[in-house]
């Protein structure tokens, strides 16, 4: 499952949806707003997310990491609007029989959530400013 | 000529100052369609940085747009 939030992460309770008696294992990655990029003090971000692509495509990811990693059980969710500095941005979860699958499946997912999800992120400067983020990977390719 | 809507997105859509428009342009592809709306959006990206969807598909920028399509031209993204 993923979805796009726009009220507060509970990681516990998407945490709690993942059990399994067949899970051996359990990972999550959490990403949370700083304060700080590329030397600029940030006070706040605002996401913005294209969410009827953004669903398509999330489980596209999900069920390309089901394929990898056999057995899987996967959750993802992604913030939009304001957020401030601690809050956290997007959750993956992942539960499968071991850790090794269960580590390499919530990489992949948030990495590719990076990079294919139509979510943009603005950031507020301490200063006033204010300035649209470029996703590092896509930028580099 | 094709009546095409073009839907702009975060960066793109500050910089036209506009969310969507009906254009009639000429164009065979989804990059002919960010070529001719350069001065809307403003980009000077490569297209390998942007994304593509037309009618709520994400699409490759080589696909060809038809009469009517909607074109989502999305800049580059950054979640997480």
């Amino acid at each position: 499952m993923i979805a796009v939030a726009n009220t507060a992460i509970d990681p516990d309770a998407l945490r709690t949806k993942l059990f399994d008696p067949a899970a051996g294992a359990y990972c999550s990655f959490e990403g949370w707003v700083r304060n700080l990029n590329e030397g600029r003090e940030v006070q706040r971000l605002e996401y913005e997310v294209y969410t009827p692509l953004a669903i398509a495509e999330g489980e596209k990811i999900l069920t390309e990491a089901g394929e990898k990693y056999p057995h899987l059980r996967a959750h993802c969710v992604h913030r939009e609007g304001l957020l401030e500095i601690g809050d956290c941005a997007v959750w993956v979860g992942v539960a499968s029989p071991h850790r090794d699958e269960a580590f390499m499946a919530c990489r992949y997912i948030i990495d590719e959530v990076k990079v294919r999800l139509p979510i943009w992120k603005k950031e507020h400067y301490v200063d006033g400013d204010s300035g649209w983020v470029n996703c590092e990977r896509c930028s580099q390719s | 000529m094709k009546s095409l809507t073009v839907k702009y997105f975060a960066m793109f859509r500050e910089n036209a100052g506009i969310g969507e428009e009906t254009l009639s342009i000429h164009a065979e592809t989804a990059a002919d369609v960010f070529a001719a709306t350069r001065h809307r959006h403003g980009s000077d990206e490569p297209l390998g940085h942007c994304k593509v969807a037309i009618n709520d598909v994400m699409a490759a920028w080589d696909s060809p747009v038809k009469d009517g399509d909607s074109i989502l031209l999305f800049p580059p993204v950054a979640g997480g």
